[in-house]
């Protein structure tokens, strides 16, 4: 039994209902919490499995997961329908965004994920910042990226976008060009800001091959 | 009595010592720091979500622009994410190669490292001496790919070619006579293991030059002994990795206790700090680049006994050669799908971490069964290095902070991403 599978069978004893998924996949383990929970099973982890670093935590935003550009409805023939990419959003059954967790235990020298779903428009999750101190500039990121909000962040301001900037650039639905660009203003002999003028393009289509050719 | 009065100072972004476009709000408290405030963002790039919109080919060269000080360190971690993912095992001499150049990568960064925190705190000379021997490791990157800084050299399923049997050597100009270029071409005669052995064989002398310069200095000293403490707790806490928390004394090091590739077949020692203070993450960084030679060293005498292919040999994820392309339909196939629309990636999330000479660098990539990642987030050591500055710089001096952006090996390209 790998170090990995005991980690899992130990975390599914002590948590039991309180994850509401818990697998293991190349070589990696990964347990799913509520949100409701995710504050009181991150802080056992910390005390009681010993995870004493933060290496990571990151939002992800799963909007679009599992859509293929070339699929879904057809909007014009050849490439152009992949330039209307995004353009068929299913309702998905997932919670928008999710808040990933990458803990490292360097005593038992193994790593956890742990994911929690931020439910609803406006996404919320309990702060680690008390656990962790290193979650503070984390979920300053996350929050800027993708919006979502940490109760009890001593300090949530954006990070690393530019200062007075709208929006949540990673989210799907954030075009890559953005809408705003800036430019120097010779007659006004200051720096202005104007909506974008390119148009978004996609160069490679995202597709998704079902074959086997990966599968054992 | 004179009023107390509190400053607000506006640290960078344009600053020499702030290490690229870090811009700090301190308050002080005349000359002692209460609070460090870093503003970060200012080169942003979305490499994250750049590579989102690409096929995973196509967004390795990016990461050589993550940290621009140790290139194929930050493609290594994403190469490795990718295989993981497809569960391929890349061929043994392409790991060798790997090791050989992540360590060849430890030495340049360290050396950019000791150069700059040197010039910070007032040894001029540092730098020039650190420069002396990059410019020896940065023919290395040349000779196999092509570039001297941004390599693209690892590739998905091994690197891009095997290691020339020839170096490139100077001609003579009017800048350099015939016996000066003669002098220049003497290492040069060999193959690039040639070359690089006899960098390893000369290089500890040059770091014991770089000892005699700093570290019983006093000036040096006084600048680096018990600033920027901290304790091992606090370490964990913030997230410190690779010099950082071995500074602090504890011994972890990605390469030994989770070792990738052959790691754990190379022999080497772990150098760990006491104090954790700025003084023994330098003494802990100057003993890492002797390591760092012995690596080297046990790896170009591997290689030059073991030939052997240096990609897999599944063309769905690495190109056929030229030859075969020209008069193999099959392969011509292959490459056109592999540059068109790349490989489709099995389902899943892996995050895959390595110990980059700034401490633990990740990669954490979401594969929903497409030709792009649909998430991936890179862990870049430096940003929660940064993070810790307010803590590690207030009650400190002013001139302190700059001792500290140094020793936290700050650079840009991977804080802001």
């Amino acid at each position: 039994m790998s170090k990995q599978e005991t980690l899992l069978t130990q975390l599914q004893a002590r948590f039991g209902e309180m994850l509401s998924s818990a697998t293991l996949a190349v070589k990696q383990v990964t347990i799913e919490v509520p949100a409701n929970h995710a504050l009181s099973v991150l802080q056992t982890l910390r005390d009681e499995f010993s995870f004493e670093q933060l290496s990571d935590l990151c939002g992800v935003d799963y909007a679009h997961y599992g859509q293929a550009d070339w699929e879904g409805s057809i909007r014009g023939k050849g490439f152009s329908r992949a330039v209307a990419a995004g353009c068929h959003q299913e309702e998905c059954e997932l919670p928008r965004f999710a808040v990933v967790y990458h803990l490292l235990s360097i005593k038992n020298n193994i790593r956890l994920r742990v994911r929690v779903f931020a439910e609803g428009d406006m996404p919320k999750v309990d702060s680690v910042v008390n656990l962790w101190n290193s979650a503070n500039w984390y979920e300053r990121e996350a929050f800027d990226l993708f919006g979502i909000l940490f109760d009890g962040h001593p300090d949530l301001r954006r990070i690393l976008t530019d200062y007075g900037f709208i929006g949540h650039p990673f989210r799907k639905d954030f075009p890559i060009s953005g809408y705003m660009e800036m430019r120097y203003d010779p007659e006004k002999k200051r720096v202005v800001y104007q909506p974008v003028s390119i148009e978004p393009r996609t160069l490679v289509p995202r597709v998704i091959r079902h074959d086997n050719r990966f599968v054992e | 009595m004179p009023e107390i009065r509190n400053y607000t100072l506006n640290f960078g972004p344009q600053h020499p010592a702030a290490h690229g476009v870090l811009r700090m709000v301190l308050e002080m408290d005349g000359e002692v720091i209460e609070r460090a405030d870093p503003h970060i963002g200012l080169l942003h790039r979305a490499t994250e979500k750049l590579a989102e919109t690409k096929p995973f080919n196509q967004s390795m060269p990016y990461m050589d622009r993550l940290d621009y000080v140790s290139m194929m360190c930050n493609e290594h971690a994403y190469v490795m994410a990718v295989e993981k993912l497809l569960g391929i095992e890349i061929p043994i001499r392409a790991q060798y190669i790997r090791v050989m150049f992540d360590e060849i990568t430890r030495i340049l960064n360290h050396l950019l490292w000791i150069g700059s925190h040197g010039l910070d705190l007032g040894a001029m000379t540092m730098f020039l001496y650190a420069f002396r021997e990059r410019e020896d490791l940065m023919d290395c990157y040349e000779v196999v790919s092509g570039a001297r800084l941004h390599a693209a050299y690892y590739r998905v399923g091994g690197v891009y070619r095997d290691l020339p049997d020839s170096m490139p050597k100077y001609t003579p100009s009017k800048w350099h006579s015939k016996s000066a270029v003669d002098k220049l071409n003497e290492e040069r005669e060999g193959s690039l293991l040639d070359f690089i052995e006899a960098f390893t064989n000369r290089y500890p002398s040059k770091v014991d030059e770089y000892e005699t310069l700093l570290t019983e200095n006093r000036i040096w000293r006084q600048r680096t002994v018990g600033i920027g403490v901290v304790t091992p707790e606090r370490a964990f806490q913030l997230g410190l990795t690779g010099p950082m928390l071995r500074g602090s004394g504890i011994e972890w090091d990605l390469r030994k206790k989770q070792p990738y590739e052959v790691y754990d077949k190379m022999d080497f020692s772990i150098p760990v700090g006491v104090n954790g203070d700025c003084y023994d993450r330098y003494l802990v960084r100057i003993e890492e680049m002797r390591q760092s030679n012995r690596i080297i060293k046990q790896c170009v005498d591997w290689l030059r006994a073991n030939p052997g292919p240096v990609t897999v040999d599944d063309h769905k994820v690495t190109p056929p050669s030229r030859e075969k392309m020209k008069a193999d339909m099959e392969s011509m196939i292959h490459h056109f799908k592999l540059f068109s629309e790349g490989y489709c990636v099995p389902a899943g999330e892996v995050y895959a971490a390595i110990e980059h000479p700034k401490g633990e660098f990740g990669i954490y990539m979401v594969s929903d069964g497409a030709n792009k990642p649909y998430r991936m987030k890179i862990r870049a050591p430096g940003f929660a290095h940064l993070s810790a500055m307010n803590e590690m710089a207030t009650g400190h001096m002013l001139a302190d902070v700059v001792a500290i952006i140094g020793t936290q090996d700050i650079v840009f390209g991977e804080i802001d991403r």
